[in-house]
């Protein structure tokens, strides 16, 4: 069946996290540069997203006493579903994504150290949501505001990030006594990656690590706001110090380069030793074209290997552009590789996008994002705890047995709380069983259904009833079948 | 990590879903090929353990020099014995219900295993002991080979995973290993009641059988659906079991509660895979407080093993259980500036049963900062492996498995000394 603007359904899947039918329309307007203007060049368009939330015609979220995404992680996961739901800027909620899986950082560890509250303040605390005056904001907005900036800052911020500097124990580096945690892993997964195949040696070795981590000695964790210094104060908060009194000052060398003569030694400069050093990761020829590999399956294609010649040309903008993720980003949306049909649904859907897709097309109104929170760690993936610093196993690794049924049994979920919704939509389509079906695949976008599984859908209408269209048909079928297309393999993929 | 990790599953998966099996309550197939109780549970330390707080080589000098905060006095540790270097060995505190079956000759404690070039990196670590194959770590897991050599098609359940994520160990280029982290959740629901849900599983299963030989992807996805339709029932037979002894209330817990109602139900499983997390210790590890992060990691080891041991011993069928723990490395010698230590090479392995002939295993290192100290390695700072773990598995695939260790893991490993099986 001929989907009605499948360019600008694919750019919404990857850009974005699909469309509701009304956003379809609109951007299908614009044609497909304009839309795409649209989804990179952000700024343009008002950031409101939060001011809708509890307001009539959205969907809805679930609070306690009051809506504290700074305080209650619970709450913060619910406004970042909320806005991925029905911000009016996509990519930027995508690229927030996809650098929190980069730059994977998990609640329960900073929980289990300071409390729910400063740990929930560290990740989620925003303009909109954060008290107490003087608190940073959260790595959160962080990666919605660098979504598409540039990388060597958004790794310098990753490098001073409160939670980051607990997730990783930065904190707790100091002369003398150095800590490797955040140093191996900033060169092992947040740019150079230990090697780029098995054969490959080697990018770094055991000493860089070790030297790496005498690097960012005094890089610490102050208290910046405080009220009574309790771990449940609401005016507590910590913000990034560079002590210079911890910092290691003798001589580093690294077994790549650092600086662009060649030189390989970062003598003492304090906090601009660090500096030096992040520079030199974003610099290190490795790192572009690992980020662009793992850009292209995040926005292109998980079904090959990114081809040489897109990671040749995409990194050389990396590089060229001095780390600009716009340049990067528009670059890879206009490349005939993202662009070609044979990128169409090419990617495992991620379980935040089969749920946000998923509550975009069938519908919103009378559900709580807060009903996908429980669903979403049974498929693997909870918002703001990734597995580990590596991120989530992604691709054909969300798709176990119990992760699958998790997302069939979503779809029951949200199709059970809509099935009024959806049957009077689907009216205007009672006449039969396939007009119904039609109707569920117009409304949906799954993947293409063959005939075998195009004919179980048919007969699930037929089964038990001799059509009539009644209301009481139409309100179990419709959201039986609806259920089934959001259940079935083929709407798995984006 | 390596990018292609995923590679070989993409390039394998037609092949993947033709192999699940048709359906069958406790299958034909199952039986058919032999199914016995005998079972493997592998359990995964994740996070690096810090193997010297868990097996303590109390009567060395150099580990109370190099550990001054976290040592752990020697007057507190379980001791088990005296290994061949004539190094007192203990267990943690905590362990009293390992020590417990170390008495009854049923744990056995090997020292110092790894391999040569140690990672110390979390995911590359993992890998290697995952695939066995420090050259390829980015390849199939080693009991995923070992399920590959099985007759095919395999019955779904034959191996059984209680996390969401395929583990590397278990997979394999065309065997598809079911996650089950809860046999009580592990079910299908439909937005109606009555008939129409009827129709709702029947249809959903029906669309998962039509597996497309052209989108290997969608084959993939539909295999998976497909296998979890094949499991539901038996599962749910697994999730009414009641057991004969209290599990900790945790995740270590409720996933060995699991594995044991699965054996128990014979429902034809033959290896398992259990983890537990947040061994990555590099800050406040604390192994000597009730409330420090390390005791409360060996009290959650523990309890969930002894109990697991007690309910197989209940049922009689330890005699066909088989625990295999490991770690993707062990920790530095010394503690870091924050009370805690940072990644390191060579660690413990345990192995624990109703077959296992108990004791200690190779030799605890010499951590004294001795020039050219033959146990450590990296300026003294990591323990140099001793015992090969490949050598372990061999131990296990051979003695336990019945299959061939030279053919799985692609070379000869074997070691006579490692007689535990």
């Amino acid at each position: 069946m001929a989907r009605r603007e499948q360019r600008i359904e694919h750019l919404l899947r990857r850009a974005g996290f699909g469309g509701s039918p009304d956003e379809v329309a609109e951007l299908s307007e614009l044609g497909y540069h304009a839309a795409l203007d649209l989804l990179v060049f952000f700024d343009q368009t008002p950031d409101d997203a939060d001011q809708r939330i509890g307001t009539p015609g959205h969907a809805g979220v679930t609070t306690r006493t009051q809506f504290r995404p700074d305080l209650s992680i619970t709450d913060a996961r619910q406004r970042w579903l909320f806005r991925m739901v029905h911000t009016r800027r996509p990519l930027q909620e995508k690229m927030a994504l996809f650098w929190h899986h980069h730059f994977a950082t998990a609640y329960s560890k900073i929980a289990d150290i300071y409390g729910g509250a400063v740990a929930t303040r560290m990740l989620g605390a925003s303009a909109g949501y954060n008290l107490p005056t003087g608190s940073p904001r959260g790595q959160i907005e962080v990666f919605r505001n660098r979504a598409l900036g540039n990388f060597y800052d958004l790794l310098v911020s990753m490098a001073r990030d409160p939670a980051m500097l607990v997730w990783l124990d930065g904190r707790l580096n100091v002369r003398g006594t150095p800590q490797e945690n955040f140093a191996r892993e900033v060169m092992e997964l947040f740019t150079m990656g230990i090697r780029p195949s098995d054969s490959a040696p080697n990018n770094f070795t055991e000493d860089d690590v070790k030297a790496a981590a005498r690097v960012f000695t005094g890089w610490n964790l102050a208290v910046g706001a405080r009220g009574t210094n309790n771990a449940n104060d609401p005016t507590l908060a910590y913000s990034y110090l560079y002590r210079a009194d911890r910092h290691d000052t003798t001589s580093k060398t690294f077994s790549f380069d650092i600086y662009p003569g060649g030189g390989r030694t970062i003598a003492a400069s304090g906090e601009q030793e660090g500096l030096d050093f992040l520079l030199a990761c974003c610099r290190h020829p490795a790192t572009g074209p690992r980020l662009v590999r793992k850009l292209y399956a995040f926005f292109v294609s998980e079904l090959q290997p990114a081809p040489q010649a897109f990671v040749d040309r995409v990194s050389r903008t990396f590089y060229d552009s001095n780390f600009d993720m716009q340049r990067v980003l528009l670059q890879l949306f206009l490349s005939p590789e993202f662009q070609d049909d044979s990128a169409y649904f090419a990617r495992y859907a991620w379980p935040v996008e089969f749920v946000v897709k998923a509550i975009k097309e069938t519908g919103w109104a009378g559900f709580s994002v807060d009903g996908a929170l429980s669903p979403l760690l049974a498929m693997g993936q909870q918002l703001f705890e990734p597995p580990d610093v590596n991120g989530w196993d992604t691709g054909p690794g969300w798709f176990s047995t119990g992760a699958m049924l998790a997302r069939m049994n979503f779809a029951a979920t949200l199709t059970g709380n809509q099935r009024f919704n959806l049957r009077e939509a689907a009216r205007p389509s009672k006449a039969s069983p396939q007009s119904v079906l039609s109707f569920a695949l117009e409304r949906l976008s799954p993947s293409p259904f063959e005939n075998a599984p195009y004919d179980e859908l048919l007969a699930y209408l037929r089964a038990g009833t001799s059509w009539t269209g009644s209301d009481a048909e139409l309100l179990a079928k419709t959201a039986g079948v609806t259920h089934l297309v959001l259940a079935s393999p083929q709407y798995q993929f984006v | 990590m390596t990018p292609n990790r995923r590679q070989f599953v993409k390039g394998g998966v037609a092949a993947f879903t033709v192999s699940f099996a048709a359906p069958a309550f406790l299958s034909d197939i199952a039986r058919a090929q032999g199914a016995t109780a005998r079972n493997l549970v592998v359990l995964y330390l994740n996070g690096g353990n810090d193997a010297l707080s868990m097996v303590v080589p109390y009567t060395n000098s150099g580990y109370y020099e190099r550990r001054p905060t976290i040592a752990i006095p020697a007057g507190n540790v379980l001791q088990i014995g005296t290994d061949a270097s004539g190094t007192g060995v203990g267990l943690h505190p905590r362990l009293t219900g390992l020590k417990q079956i170390f008495d009854e000759g049923r744990l056995a404690v090997i020292q110092r295993s790894g391999y040569p070039n140690s990672s110390r990196s979390h995911f590359l670590g993992t890998d290697i002991w995952s695939t066995a194959d420090p050259s390829n770590p980015s390849g199939p897991g080693w009991l995923g080979r070992y399920l590959e050599l099985m007759p095919q098609p395999l019955d779904p359940l034959t191996a059984w995973n209680t996390v969401r994520e395929t583990p590397r160990t278990l997979q394999s280029r065309f065997v598809g290993v079911p996650a089950i982290p809860d046999p009580r959740t592990y079910a299908f629901s439909s937005p109606n009641g009555g008939a129409e849900a009827t129709y709702s599983r029947q249809a959903a299963t029906r669309i998962a059988s039509h597996i497309p030989v052209d989108r290997p992807h969608l084959s993939f996805v539909a295999g998976t659906a497909q296998a979890a339709f094949q499991t539901l029932d038996r599962v749910a037979s697994v999730a009414q079991y009641q057991p004969t002894v209290a599990y900790p209330n945790n995740g270590l817990g409720s996933a060995l509660r699991a594995v044991a109602g699965s054996i128990v139900r014979g429902i034809g499983t033959k290896v398992f895979w259990v983890q537990t997390g947040g061994f990555d210790t590099h800050a406040s590890q604390n192994p000597n407080q009730d409330t420090g992060a390390y005791y409360r990691l060996m009290a959650t080891l523990n309890d969930s093993l002894l109990a697991f041991y007690q309910d197989m011993r209940n049922q009689a069928l330890l005699q066909d259980t088989l625990v295999l723990q490991f770690s993707e490395f062990g920790r530095r010698v010394y503690e870091n500036g924050s009370n805690g230590t940072d990644h390191g090479a060579g660690s413990t392995m345990m192995l624990l049963g109703g077959a296992i002939q108990g004791g200690l295993f190779g030799t605890a290192p010499d951590l004294r900062n001795t020039p050219g100290n033959p146990t450590l390695e990296s300026s003294n700072g990591d323990i140099r492996y001793q015992t090969d773990f490949r050598s372990v598995y061999a131990r296990v695939l051979d003695q336990w498995l019945g299959t061939s260790s030279t053919t799985v893991l692609g070379g000869d490993f074997r070691s006579p000394g490692l007689s535990f099986l």
